[in-house]
């Protein structure tokens, strides 16, 4: 009896590992599908918005970037790097493109506490990521993955700014205060270096990857304005009621200029 | 009792002690009159930076609006604290448009416009900033020694400061022609060989502290944080202070009025490389934007020359070397010439395009020296008129050879007439960031009227004019000085010498013989 009391006492155990491993698994998938935001808050429940942004019109050429100061960057590549102000995909789809709930969420709602940082990280002489979303008070972790002198200025109008310098591999902690769309970050070093960071007090938002799909989910039912905001075309709106967990889709359309 | 208080009384007037103090007050409503009769001519009504003369000047006066200050002793990004903000107001920030006000308003003034400014940022009502000022500690002694510097310069490098500021610190460095401040106006890094024009003054402790702050709203990073995560230490930072410390002069250069040419026994040095020229006295001669003649230019980038100057009795040889962040033309900084030529206001009826314009000196003569009672009336500083000519030497820069040199006379901005001249000689170096032309002529020529015949003993007007290309600077779109003097001097003959001691050796015999004539008759 008490063999078989321990059995099913391992079972039981075994099972809720396995449940709390396949979890896990779950929360890195939906972070590295699309959807930035918070570390590894995971919403599983709830609904979702999700959809594709085409570009239309004669794709911008983006100039070659000349490395040539920066040997130790410009080796990173095998062909020399492009800029990325309008990254469009041969058949027409728009990347980083910030899709994001602007209005909507209930008054109820309070965001997660994040548990870990947004990584930025300098590789190539380039940001990693070019777009991304962080909660209010959640930590930025700048890192310096290429070893040589950058300095990392962010541009904040609601949050205050700043500008440090990395002349070596480290990483620096920053946080910002104030919800605001967009903090444009940029390297003064290497001045191609851009990065934007959507500071938002809550975790539904996602940027549109290179084939242009994003995916929010976990939202609560409510009717939410969405806005895509892109750096040279600026940002759309469109307005999506959702309920349960259902999902609804809504495609953005960006037009050359 | 009343003769007590009488006592006291009188003995307050003649030392006033100090009674209790009250507050300082900051009255918003008496410094919004100071701000509208002083700073809203560049600063505009609205605090935002953009008044009626703001469109002239680069960098471009602060946006209060921001809340965004370049010159603190907060962290990087905090809010100015208050003895900051009256710094700023006091004493102006060097290189800039914005002058100090300490002598001309009054204190009570100055703090009221500083209370009056803060309403225009709701950043400084937002109790939740606390600007604090950051903990300095004092300058490691020895900052000048050998040793001292060496490490300064191991974190000159390190740091990667040449990647702007250069490997000799005049700005030149490959980073520096992107740079552009938050409002996307370029901006040039400090030439640190000229600590007069830092903005926030050129003191170790000065430099310490941008190093510590940064410099917020331009591409300068702060380095705290740097000591902070013990990427290095105060001391070291500090070495980097009196580093950049002593790429300048001891003192700012003072302005001389009359350049003296010393006369050499050997030949004068005709290449700017020349050791010869290290022994030669320097001179140091502001220029300014040249705003008379349309096009106008208000925001030249050549902010002086150095000249030196010797003969040897049969040629002169002036060497004049300035500082200019690009050599050109350069196509790397096409796109700080656009950003230039978008940014300043100017006269022409049609935006003007960019181009690769060169780099260009000119120096400038009368055509002949005169005699009389019109020896000193020189002709238009402003490169002479249609009666009244200049004699002037031009120089260009090329692309492949720098040694594009031509004499000729000018009739104003507009005309200039060169002269087949076989005796002037022009040669040139770029060399990181500072541009070298030594030009030589024989002291007489063939030519006698329509070229300047050199002569000791005279002093000789001369003006100097130079342009930055990359910076956007043709035609009249110039830098200027005004007239000085060059003198030709020979050395002092041994007359001058003997001719005092032999007077008074005479006067002396002369008077000796007096006094024992005058004894004798007295016996």
């Amino acid at each position: 009896m008490r063999t078989h009391r321990m059995g099913v006492t391992l079972v039981a155990g075994l099972v809720v590992l396995c449940m709390g491993e396949r979890e896990k698994n779950g929360t890195a998938q939906t972070a590295a599908s699309g959807s930035a935001g918070a570390g590894d808050v995971a919403a599983q429940a709830g609904a979702t918005i999700t959809g594709k942004v085409k570009f239309t019109g004669a794709r911008p050429v983006m100039a070659k970037i000349d490395m040539s100061d920066e040997p130790v960057c410009k080796g990173k590549y095998q062909a020399p790097p492009t800029k990325e102000d309008v990254v469009v995909s041969p058949n027409g789809m728009l990347a980083n493109v910030f899709v994001y709930v602007k209005a909507g969420l209930p008054a109820t709602y309070k965001a997660p506490a994040a548990t870990a940082p947004v990584v930025l990280d300098q590789d190539g002489c380039r940001y990693k990521p070019h777009v991304f979303g962080i909660l209010v008070g959640q930590t930025m972790s700048i890192k310096n993955s290429d070893g040589i002198a950058h300095n990392i200025k962010a541009k904040g109008v609601k949050n205050r700014p700043f500008n440090i310098s990395q002349p070596t591999t480290m990483t620096t902690p920053r946080t910002f205060s104030a919800p605001e769309v967009m903090v444009a970050l940029e390297c003064n070093v290497h001045g191609w270096m851009k990065a934007y960071a959507a500071v938002l007090p809550h975790t539904f938002s996602a940027v549109s990857g290179a084939d242009g799909s994003f995916k929010i989910s976990g939202l609560p039912p409510g009717t939410y304005t969405i806005e895509a905001w892109h750096e040279r075309y600026g940002a759309q709106t469109a307005t999506v009621t959702v309920t349960g967990a259902e999902t609804k889709t809504n495609d953005f359309t960006f037009a050359a200029r | 009792m009343s003769v007590r208080l009488l006592l006291l009384g009188t003995a307050w007037c003649v030392f006033p002690f100090p009674l209790p103090a009250s507050p300082v007050p900051q009255d918003t409503t008496a410094g919004r009159a100071v701000y509208e009769k002083w700073c809203a001519g560049c600063h505009s009504e609205t605090g935002a930076g953009d008044g009626p003369a703001a469109p002239y000047m680069l960098p471009r006066p602060r946006d209060f609006t921001g809340a965004i200050f370049k010159i603190r002793t907060t962290a990087s990004g905090q809010l100015p604290s208050d003895a900051d903000f009256m710094r700023a107001i006091d004493l102006g920030l060097p290189g800039t448009a914005m002058p100090g006000w300490k002598d001309r308003l009054t204190d009570r003034e100055r703090r009221d416009v500083m209370a009056y400014i803060k309403t225009y940022s709701a950043f400084f009502a937002d109790t939740t900033q606390r600007p604090t000022p950051l903990e300095f500690g004092k300058a490691p002694g020895g900052g000048t020694s050998a040793e001292a510097l060496r490490i300064g310069r191991l974190f000159y490098d390190s740091l990667a400061c040449r990647k702007c500021h250069g490997d000799a610190g005049r700005g030149d460095g490959p980073s520096a022609p992107t740079l552009h401040d938050d409002a996307d106006f370029p901006i040039f890094a400090a030439d640190l060989t000229q600590n007069w024009r830092f903005r926030g003054g050129g003191t170790v402790e000065d430099i310490y502290h941008r190093l510590r702050t940064g410099i917020d709203a331009t591409p300068m990073p702060s380095f705290s944080d740097l000591i902070d995560q013990k990427v290095l230490t105060e001391e070291e930072l500090w070495r980097l202070a009196q580093y950049a410390r002593s790429l300048s002069p001891e003192r700012p250069p003072e302005v001389r009025d009359v350049i003296h040419a010393a006369q050499l026994a050997q030949p004068v040095p005709v290449s700017p490389h020349d050791s010869a020229w290290s022994r030669v006295e320097r001179y140091w001669f502001p220029l300014v934007g040249q705003v008379i003649h349309k096009p106008r230019w208000f925001t030249p980038a050549v902010s002086g020359v150095w000249v030196q100057a010797v003969h040897d009795g049969q040629s002169l040889a002036l060497r004049v070397s300035w500082d200019d962040r690009s050599r050109s033309p350069d196509s790397a900084w096409l796109e700080h010439t656009g950003r230039v030529l978008a940014s300043v206001a100017s006269d022409d009826s049609t935006p003007q395009e960019p181009a690769l314009w060169p780099d260009r000196l000119v120096v400038q003569f009368p055509v002949a020296l005169l005699e009389g009672p019109q020896a000193m009336e020189r002709p238009y500083f402003l490169m002479g008129s249609a009666t009244q000519p200049v004699y002037q030497w031009r120089w260009t820069s090329g692309p492949i050879e720098d040694t594009l040199g031509a004499a000729g006379l000018a009739r104003g901005i507009e005309r200039f007439d060169p002269l087949v001249d076989a005796t002037l000689r022009a040669q040139a170096v770029y060399d990181q960031g500072q541009w070298r032309v030594v030009f030589t002529r024989s002291l007489a020529t063939v030519d006698t009227s329509n070229q300047l015949q050199f002569r000791a003993g005279r002093a000789i007007s001369v003006a100097f004019f130079a342009w930055d290309g990359s910076n956007g600077e043709t035609g009249p779109r110039m830098a200027v000085s005004s007239w000085y003097f060059l003198s030709l001097d020979t050395p002092t003959p041994p007359r001058v010498f003997v001719s005092p001691v032999l007077a008074m050796m005479v006067t002396l015999g002369l008077g000796w013989m007096v006094v024992r004539r005058a004894q004798r008759r007295a016996r």
